[in-house]
C-alpha cells in the first residue's frame, strides 16, 4: 500500500501529517516513509532517520569528442531544448537546460557523442524508530528534480505501507511523486488559499486517477467551504485536525503531531485504514 | 563585415529590440555590400536556451559583429566562443544603432549584462 | 524600476499575506504572482478586469494512428516512458521530438500544447500579472518569465518604480525562474524547524545565483529561540532581518475576508508588517 500526502496549497502540514501517520502505524505495519519534497525535505527533522547510506543520483548529460566530430551541427539541431550549440570548430554544452532525452547522441552521424554522469542530487536512508526512512536532497541550483523523485520511489519496498511526502503545487514534481499511489492525502486549511489550492490538487488526482480524500489541518470549526467542496465533488472528508497554539508550538521544535497529542494515535490508525479500504488494489 | 542587430520589426526604421535571445527580428548588414537583409528570429518562441537557440543562428549565417540592448551569459558565452563580437546599449532605431556603432559610441562587451530567465548555467567547453 | 522577489522555500509561511500587504503599501507599483502552480495573491487583491492569453509550452508528441507501422522505435527511444502502445501520454511527454526525428513513417508530429494561461487584471492596488498553469503540466520556469515579461513591459509602459513578486515555494525550477535578474529576495521564513532548514536552502540557492537576499520572521513568538537562532544563522551569513511579524489571529481572519492584512486591521501586525516594508524599502535603495 502506497499512500501519497499531497497537497497544492504549501505549508497545510503534508509532513506533520505524513510523519505521524508513519509513527502511529508502525507497530501494525512495516512503515517506509519516502520523503519525495527533494527541494525541501523536512520529514528527517520529526522522524529524526540515523542515516546509514547515502548515493549519488546522476543523469546522462551529453559528452562530444570533439577529435570525431565533423561540427556538422546536427545535434544542436535536435536538441529541444538547446543546450548544444555547434561552433565552428568547437561544441558547447550547457549542462543544466539538458533533459537526458538522449537525441544528440541518438543522431550524431559521426557517434561522437557519448554520455556523461551529472549529479542532481542524492537519496539519503536509514531508519527511523523502526520505519525505513527514505529521502532524495535536490542539489541546490538544480532546475529539474523529476528524475531524483523517480529514484526515490524506487526505493519503494515491496509489501510495505509507504508513506510518501509530496512537495506543494501541482506541477511535474507533484505529478511524479503521485502517479502510483494507491491513494492520496489532500491536506488543506479552512481559508481561500487552502480551498483555492485544494481545487487545483483534486484536480491532479482526478487526471492521474488516483483515488484521494481530504484531511483539513487546523480546523477552527469554520470548514463549510471545504466541506461543501468534498461533497460537491464526491471526494471523502477523512480526518479534521483541530487548531491549537500548543501544537504549533511544539511543531516549532520539531515535535511530531504524535508527541504532542499521542491521544490521535487510535484516530491516525483509523485515518491510514480508511485509505487502505479506499485505495487501489 | 556582417553586422546582425536584434529589433522590433523587419525595416531598418523599427527600433532595437533590447533582448537579445528572445527579440523578434535580426536585421543584418554586410557592410562591404552596404546591404541590409532583415530575418525573423526563431529563438522569439522557444522553449528555454532561447539565448543559446539565437546565438547558434546567428553563427550559421557567419555574423561576426552583434549590437543589441542586453545579452544573457548563455548567448554571450557562445558569441564569444565563436569570436563574435558583441556591442551592448544599442538603443533607437536599427539605422541609428548602426550609426551609433560606426561612430564608436557602442561599448565593446565581454560579460553578459543580463541574468537568465530559464535555467542557470554557463557555457562549458 | 525594481524587482523584489517574496520567495521562502517552505510553503505556507505568509508569503503571499506579506506580499499583498506590500500591494497596499506601495505606491507606483506592479503585482506579480510567480506561484504558477497555485496562484493565491488573486484572492487578496480581488481582480476586476481579466486579459487572458494562453501560454503554449513544449509542443508534445502525437502520434498518426493512420502512418504509423507499429514498429516501436519511438516508445525504444524515449528515455521518458512516454509511449505505451503506439500512443502519447502527454503527461509524460517532455517534448524533446526524438521520436519525432526517428519516426521511419513520419507518422509522429509535434504539436502546439495549451499548457496554461497568463492574466492581466487590474486590482485597486494597481495592476497584477498572474498565471495558472495546466494541471501536470512542465514548463513552469518558461511561464513564470513570460509573466515576469509581460509584468517588466507593464511596468515600463506605466512607468512604475516598483516589481513586487509573490514567488513559489521550493527551490526547483520556477523558484530560479523568479529570482533571476531580481533586485531583491525577501525570504518569509517561520521560526520552526522546518522553516530554519528551507531558509537555508534558499538562502544558499539566493547565494548561488549572486542575488541580494534579506529575511523576515513570520510568527516569530511561536518559538523564540528558533527565532535566535534564524537571526544567528542570518548574522553569520550577512544577511539582514527586516522584519519579525508576531503571530496574530487577525491575519486569519483577513485572509478569510480576502483582504491584505494591513488593509483589514488596525492592530499590532498592520505596525509590525508597515515596519517591514519600510526597511525592506532600504534594502532596496527606494
Amino acid at each position: 500500500m502506497h499512500i501519497a500526502i499531497a497537497s497544492g496549497k504549501g505549508g497545510t502540514g503534508k509532513t506533520t501529517i505524513a510523519t505521524s501517520l508513519a509513527l502511529a502505524i508502525k507497530e501494525q505495519y512495516q512503515v517506509q516513509y519516502i520523503d519525495c519534497d527533494v527541494e525541501e525535505p523536512n520529514g528527517h527533522i520529526f522522524l529524526k532517520p540515523e542515516f546509514t547510506y547515502k548515493e549519488s543520483v546522476t543523469v546522462q548529460v551529453p559528452r562530444v569528442d570533439l577529435s570525431r566530430c565533423n561540427f556538422c551541427g546536427r545535434c544542436a539541431e535536435i536538441c529541444a531544448f538547446h543546450a548544444l550549440a555547434v561552433l565552428p570548430g568547437n561544441v558547447l554544452s550547457f549542462v543544466e537546460l539538458c533533459h537526458s532525452c538522449g537525441g544528440c547522441m541518438y543522431f550524431c552521424p559521426e557517434k561522437a557523442i557519448s554520455s556523461a554522469e551529472q549529479e542532481i542530487g542524492w537519496i539519503e536512508g536509514g531508519l527511523a524508530e523502526g520505519i525505513d526512512f527514505i529521502q532524495g536532497r535536490l542539489k541546490i541550483g538544480v532546475a529539474i528534480s523529476p528524475p531524483l523523485i523517480q529514484a526515490v520511489k524506487n526505493k519503494r519496498l515491496p509489501g510495505a505501507a509507504v508513506i510518501a511526502d509530496v512537495s506543494p503545487g501541482t506541477s511535474c514534481p507533484v505529478i511524479k511523486a503521485v502517479e502510483g499511489a494507491d491513494f492520496c492525502i489532500l491536506v488543506t486549511e479552512s481559508t481561500p488559499f487552502g480551498l483555492h489550492d485544494l481545487e487545483l490538487a483534486f484536480g491532479m488526482i482526478q487526471e492521474l486517477k488516483v483515488p484521494g480524500g481530504v484531511v483539513i489541518n487546523r480546523s477552527d470549526g469554520k470548514d463549510e467551504d471545504i466541506e461543501r467542496f468534498c461533497k460537491d465533488k464526491g471526494i471523502p472528508l477523512l480526518m479534521k485536525f483541530p487548531f491549537s497554539r500548543e501544537i504549533a508550538v511544539n511543531y516549532a521544535k520539531g515535535l511530531p503531531l504524535l508527541a504532542i497529542k499521542p491521544q490521535w494515535k487510535k484516530d491516525l490508525i483509523d485515518l491510514w485504514r480508511k485509505c487502505e479500504r479506499m485505495g487501489r488494489n | 563585415m556582417k553586422i546582425a542587430i536584434s529589433a522590433e520589426g523587419n525595416s531598418i526604421e523599427a527600433r532595437v529590440d533590447p533582448r537579445f535571445g528572445r527579440c523578434e527580428y535580426f536585421a543584418i548588414i554586410s557592410e562591404d555590400k552596404d546591404q541590409w537583409e532583415h530575418i525573423s528570429n526563431s529563438g522569439a518562441f522557444a522553449g528555454g536556451g532561447a539565448g543559446i537557440h539565437t546565438a547558434q543562428e546567428l553563427v550559421n549565417r557567419k555574423v561576426e559583429c552583434v549590437l543589441t540592448g542586453r545579452i544573457g551569459p548563455n548567448a554571450m558565452g557562445v558569441l564569444q566562443a565563436a569570436g563574435i563580437k558583441v556591442y551592448t546599449g544599442a538603443s533607437g532605431t536599427v539605422r541609428e544603432a548602426f550609426e551609433q556603432y560606426k561612430n564608436g559610441l557602442l561599448k565593446q562587451s565581454l560579460t553578459a549584462n543580463a541574468s537568465l530567465h530559464e535555467g542557470m548555467s554557463r557555457g562549458r567547453k | 524600476m525594481k524587482e523584489l522577489v517574496v520567495i521562502s522555500g517552505k510553503g505556507g509561511t505568509g508569503k503571499t499575506c506579506i506580499t499583498g500587504s506590500f500591494a497596499v503599501l506601495a505606491q507606483n507599483k506592479i503585482l506579480v504572482d510567480c506561484d504558477v502552480d497555485a496562484a493565491n495573491l488573486h484572492l487578496l487583491l480581488g481582480p476586476t478586469q481579466n486579459d487572458q492569453q494562453p501560454f503554449y509550452g513544449m509542443p508534445k508528441a502525437v502520434i498518426d494512428k493512420e502512418k504509423c507501422s507499429e514498429c516501436g522505435i519511438c516508445a525504444n527511444l524515449c528515455r521518458f516512458d512516454a509511449i505505451k502502445e503506439f500512443e502519447v501520454n502527454s503527461l509524460a511527454c517532455e517534448g524533446c521530438a526524438v521520436c519525432y526525428h526517428a519516426c521511419p513513417n513520419e507518422a509522429i508530429q509535434m504539436a502546439e500544447h495549451l499548457s496554461g494561461y497568463l492574466y492581466i487584471s487590474d486590482t485597486r492596488f494597481g495592476w497584477l500579472v498572474h498565471a495558472r498553469l495546466g494541471i501536470g503540466e512542465g514548463n513552469s520556469g518558461k511561464l513564470v518569465a513570460a509573466v515576469r515579461q509581460q509584468a517588466r513591459k507593464i511596468a515600463e509602459d506605466n512607468r512604475c518604480d516598483l516589481i513586487i513578486t509573490d514567488g513559489p515555494p521550493g527551490i526547483g525550477c520556477p523558484v530560479i525562474s523568479s529570482l533571476s535578474g531580481a533586485d531583491l529576495a525577501l525570504i518569509v521564513t517561520e521560526p520552526t524547524l522546518s522553516g530554519l532548514h528551507d531558509m537555508e536552502r534558499v538562502l544558499t540557492l539566493v547565494d548561488h545565483f549572486e542575488g541580494k537576499a534579506a529575511v523576515c520572521i513570520n510568527k516569530f513568538d511561536l518559538s523564540i529561540s528558533n527565532t535566535e537562532e534564524i537571526q544567528q544563522k542570518c548574522k553569520e551569513k550577512g544577511v539582514p532581518v527586516v522584519g519579525k511579524i508576531p503571530y496574530d489571529k487577525e491575519v486569519i481572519k483577513a485572509v478569510r475576508a480576502g483582504r491584505p492584512v494591513v488593509d483589514y486591521t488596525s492592530g499590532k501586525v498592520k505596525d509590525k508588517i508597515i515596519a517591514l516594508w519600510d526597511e525592506t524599502k532600504k534594502q532596496l535603495s527606494l
